[in-house]
């Protein structure tokens, strides 16, 4: 039964009844995954070796880089940049949240109550995704521009006094503040938290709300005891579609933000990039990846839904 | 109080709404914008209608040039990821084979790593290789994060199809290679269809992984990133607003291309 389908990129053409089908078969699958896999080995994980070993030498530029355990780089890339590692997990968290809140109400419309817009909703969800993010970050800084009618507005309704005390915005300006920072964040990723989310309520019984609304549960009741529940897969998968690229982002905190809201990804290009201190960078990276594996772990753990992988 | 009453059945539309108008939000002041004339080097406020970046989309040095190695760079990309990817979730699907959970984890965290990390370790690979970047280092990179995606969108249309259909084809004589050709890629044609466009408009867009690793290539999302720094001509945004219009333009025409073909079955 499974040895059906013949797609052998590297096998040589062999006359058809010459061939026992049975070795075959056994050999095909490892053909199939060969050429993808080794694409990944090289480009993926080879990298992350070559990194682990970057962040633990020691030289200069001009001397080259040598391998000397000088493991004391990750403590002093910690003691450097704790605070923007502590923001971009802050700030990442934030618009995970908020990606949450305003992301359910939009799946859930699709999903229940669209009717006959259904497609044409979830196309006006997917359709921005396919304009250059880059484009679509720059119009924030249009939207949230100083004296702009946002702006006016949330000053108008005392908003952002409340934001100012909290330390998000700063005084009338909404751009190169936190707020803005999350505010780009939460844009960007908004897709992948709603995306998911439809799916695991799309695959919701409606009859399963009639047998709520027949046991006297009120829609209230309803939403907490059945929907919800039953839509946690596609609340873990779209949390971690949202948190994981957030934290990891620099684009919004340097378009939207300042140097006050740097965070870990900005410290990383520039270390990259620009002032090309290369174990430092790597140790970062490093640093980076091993929290956002270990949360994760310890997340899909917790939520219980290992089959997500 | 009837209002009231209305208004909380409708409460969950109302608030979806508004999250829906967050997210196009941005792409209406691409659209508004592309039609500003602005005074300065930036196209961040208002000043007069006008259709001069319209009439000359090109008029920007070394625009179009990067748009058209991004396409260039999209296709390929595109291309590569969607023959490994298949070739991976078929194996996957349809063959027992060892390590398959080594298999899957490799598959999955490119997935779950911010790209940060992997622009930032690919480009030490290439560093330490004393690579040239530029093109095909370009290439390499967006083969190797899109590749995980073709895998998932094929992977589930292929674990969707009946096995009995390619029984039946050979049972009705259809050699191995007639079955694949005629039976089954046709049912996973939407799968790949879907991880190939889902390929096409990540690589297109990436930013983050392009930018470690071009070296002095400019594609279109480097071209934007500089230019918000340098001054933003208004002809991004009559760029931004097309792409916007063919995005839609294009999933539209597969939806409706999809509706007929089920009607017709």
């Amino acid at each position: 039964m499974t040895t059906t389908v013949t797609e052998e990129p590297a096998a040589p053409p062999v006359a058809k009844t010459a061939r026992p089908p049975r070795k075959r078969g056994r050999l095909v699958p490892y053909w199939l995954l060969l050429p993808g896999l080794l694409w990944l080995v090289v480009f993926f994980a080879l990298p992350m070796v070559y990194q682990a070993s970057t962040s633990i030498q020691t030289g200069s530029l001009e001397d080259g880089f040598k391998v000397t355990w000088h493991f004391a780089t990750y403590w002093q890339a910690l003691a450097d940049y704790w605070p923007q590692f502590l923001r971009s997990v802050l700030y990442a968290g934030a618009a995970t949240i908020l990606c949450l809140a305003l992301g359910y109400p939009l799946a859930y419309l699709i999903a229940f109550r669209a009717g006959r817009w259904r497609n044409l909703v979830l196309i006006l969800v997917i359709a921005p995704f396919f304009t250059s993010f880059l484009i679509r970050t720059l119009a924030w800084k249009t939207i949230l521009s100083d004296g702009g009618p946002v702006v006016s507005a949330l000053n108008a309704l005392h908003v952002l006094d409340v934001t100012s005390w909290l330390g998000m915005t700063d005084g009338n300006r909404v751009l190169a503040t936190p707020l803005a920072v999350i505010c780009g964040l939460t844009y960007n990723f908004l897709p992948f938290m709603i995306l998911p989310l439809y799916t695991s309520l799309e695959r919701i019984d409606g009859r399963l709300h009639e047998a709520a609304g027949d046991l006297y549960a009120t829609p209230a009741t309803t939403f907490r005891k059945v929907t919800f529940p039953l839509s946690m897969p596609g609340v873990v998968s779209g949390t971690l579609l949202t948190f994981i690229p957030a934290a990891g982002d620099y684009v919004n905190a340097d378009l939207l933000g300042s140097t006050d809201t740097r965070m870990v990804g900005n410290v990383i290009q520039t270390q990259f990039l620009r002032i090309l201190d290369y174990p430092t960078a790597a140790a970062l990276s490093f640093i980076l990846m091993a929290a956002i594996l270990i949360m994760v772990t310890v997340y899909i753990r917790r939520s219980g839904t290992e089959d997500l992988v | 109080m009837p209002f009231v009453r209305w208004l909380r059945r409708n409460l969950v539309v109302i608030a979806g709404l508004v999250t829906l108008g967050y997210l196009l939000l941005p792409n209406v002041v691409v659209t508004v914008f592309s039609f500003n004339k602005p005074k300065g080097r930036f196209n961040y406020e208002w000043q007069a209608f006008s259709l001069d970046a319209w009439k000359n989309p090109c008029g920007v040095a070394d625009m179009c040039g990067s748009l058209s190695l991004s396409l260039q760079i999209a296709l390929w990309a595109t291309i590569g990821a969607t023959v490994l990817g298949t070739m991976i979730a078929f194996a996957l699907v349809r063959y027992r084979f060892r390590a398959r959970g080594a298999v899957n984890s490799l598959i999955f965290l490119p997935m779950a790593m911010p790209e940060v990390v992997m622009a930032a370790s690919l480009l030490t690979l290439f560093l330490n290789m004393g690579a040239q970047l530029g093109f095909w280092t370009i290439l390499i990179a967006h083969i190797m994060f899109c590749l995980s995606f073709v895998v998932t969108a094929v992977k589930a249309r292929v674990m969707s199809m009946d096995p009995r259909l390619e029984q039946a084809a050979q049972d009705l004589y259809a050699g191995p290679v007639q079955t694949f050709v005629r039976v089954t890629l046709p049912i996973a044609a939407p799968g790949i269809a879907a991880g190939a466009l889902l390929a096409f408009a990540l690589s297109f867009d990436d930013f983050i992984i392009t930018n470690f690793n071009a070296g002095s290539t400019v594609t279109f999302p480097m071209f934007v990133w500089g230019s918000a720094q340098r001054g933003t001509p208004v002809q991004i945004n009559v760029i931004g607003t097309t792409m916007f219009i063919v995005a839609v333009l294009f999933v539209l025409a597969a939806m409706l291309l999809g509706k007929r073909k089920n009607k017709a079955v």
